[in-house]
């Protein structure tokens, strides 16, 4: 019987394998490159209860999701946080959290071990703590060290995910040395995507072309040091790489987000799209919400497509690229992903990276994440 | 086809943080694991159940040779080539 022994394959077969609960947008940091909406604040009354939750992972469950990321804000910010884990992990999910190490205490480790928790993704910018806590806008660097140390001192598997950006991209180097160090075994260099805080603060964060190959390279020779040691996650972000993303791996194939009020979303963007019906698992079923409701349908699969996708020869690879930056920079979510070279709209993409790459600028102060920091009440008067 | 000589008496095991089980919503068993799943054909279920770090590869190709139809060495070879490259791929360890 065994003959095509590694014949594996990864089809949702229209499930919603992956599904990412933000359960609350709440968070003590004030990072500059948060993916959070704008209007953050506006949430937190709005919350879903831990029954809403649960009953949240139920419906998943029976949709078929097995990933689960425990994600925000600061998922840690909710107290029930640990009996949700339970609840998740009773149900059969692998579950995960994704979490800025801050309020990570020993008693919380050791409630979320017995909960059942499976992995833990930690965020960390800097290897310096002035420069840490100058990017997050807080005093955080030595507590994010802890946590470190105590999630590996509690057999967690760790994925360390460092945001790159100009500010800190010159410290791959180091970053990796020093998960080398703690015997960390998964690291990822996420570079960032431009939406929301990342794209209002895009030309003070956006690195050079030259930086981010400088550091490819960091990232090469550390690979071949460490062998199977250590995996090192690092992509060239989409604006350089001429291509698009395979975003969320298509509209609504795999991915299900489900935000803090309890609207379900393709991916954790989507809300930036105008014009499109966004509805809540307090109203709708979560099986309609992913089958059936027009948000969800609006961009599966290939038929919407528009040109010069439809006769590229890569779209069953990238679908289109990214619905959201297709709207933040062209103005229209169908268009073809400008970061593609393909698309009319290329140039959108080119004018930041010149940006980036002009020698002598006039550096702006970061906007920090908080509430307040944008308004767009002077539209409504 | 190269196989070891130690790998007879291997008794392999899942490792650590991998999770091995039955999904009915996929008719299949699966492998969970940080950042990612993976469906597994029938084949490379039926042998990673009987990956408990007590059976030695003998013993489970024997196992499987009683269980399932067809010729012996080609059940010897397939179960032989899947064990090397689950090692590889690092779902489990010897």
């Amino acid at each position: 019987m065994p003959k095509d022994s590694n014949g594996l394959t990864l089809d949702g077969q229209g499930k919603p394998l992956w599904l990412s609960l933000e359960i609350t947008y709440r968070c003590p940091l004030k990072c500059s490159w948060c993916n959070n909406p704008l209007d953050f604040d506006d949430y937190a009354a709005r919350e879903l209860s831990t029954d809403e939750w649960k009953r949240v992972l139920r419906e998943a469950r029976e949709l078929g999701a097995l990933q689960l990321g425990f994600t925000g804000g600061e998922p840690l910010q909710r107290p029930d946080l640990e009996e949700l884990v339970a609840y998740a992990n009773a149900l059969g999910f692998y579950t995960n959290l994704i979490t800025s190490g801050i309020g990570l205490t020993e008693a919380r480790l050791v409630a979320l071990k017995a909960a059942g928790l499976k992995q833990i993704q930690l965020s960390l910018q800097a290897t310096e703590a002035a420069v840490t806590d100058a990017l997050v806008g807080a005093t955080a660097h030595e507590r994010k060290l802890d946590a470190a140390r105590r999630i590996k001192a509690h057999g967690f598997p760790m994925v360390l995910n460092m945001p790159v950006f100009r500010q800190n991209i010159g410290m791959t180097d180091a970053m990796i040395a020093w998960a080398a160090e703690l015997g960390i075994e998964y690291i990822e260099f996420a570079n960032i995507q431009y939406y929301n805080w990342a794209l209002m603060n895009r030309d003070e964060l956006m690195p050079t072309l030259e930086q981010v190959r400088e550091a490819e390279q960091v990232v090469q020779r550390w690979r071949d040091t460490l062998g199977k040691k250590m995996t090192i996650y690092f992509v060239i972000p989409d604006y350089y790489e001429g291509r698009p993303k395979a975003c969320m791996n298509g509209w609504g194939a795999i991915h299900l987000t489900i935000a803090p009020d309890g609207v379900a979303m393709p991916c954790q963007e989507a809300r930036v799209i105008p014009g499109l019906e966004f509805e809540s698992v307090r109203d709708k079923p979560l099986a309609w919400l992913w089958h059936e409701s027009p948000l969800f349908r609006k961009y599966r699969g290939l038929d919407w497509l528009p040109e010069p996708c439809v006769s590229c020869d890569e779209k069953e690879k990238d679908f289109g690229g990214c619905r959201c930056q297709a709207f933040l920079l062209t103005g229209d979510a169908g268009n073809t992903d400008p970061a593609c070279g393909r698309s009319p709209h290329h140039a959108r993409v080119r004018e930041a990276t010149d940006t980036a790459a002009r020698p002598l600028r006039f550096r702006k102060p970061l906007f920090k994440r908080a509430a307040g920091t944008v308004t767009t009440a002077f539209l409504e008067d | 086809m190269t196989i070891t000589s130690t790998a007879t008496d291997r008794r392999p095991q899942l490792s650590p943080h991998f999770m091995f089980r039955w999904e009915a919503s996929q008719d299949a068993y699966i492998l969970l694991y940080p950042e990612g799943l993976i469906k597994l054909n029938p084949s490379a279920g039926e042998i990673l159940k009987r990956c408990d770090g007590e059976h030695t590869v003998a013993e489970l190709i024997a196992d499987l040779q009683d269980a399932f139809p067809g010729p012996a060495d080609d059940i010897d070879q397939g179960v032989r080539a899947f064990l090397d490259v689950a090692t590889d791929k690092g779902w489990l360890h010897a």
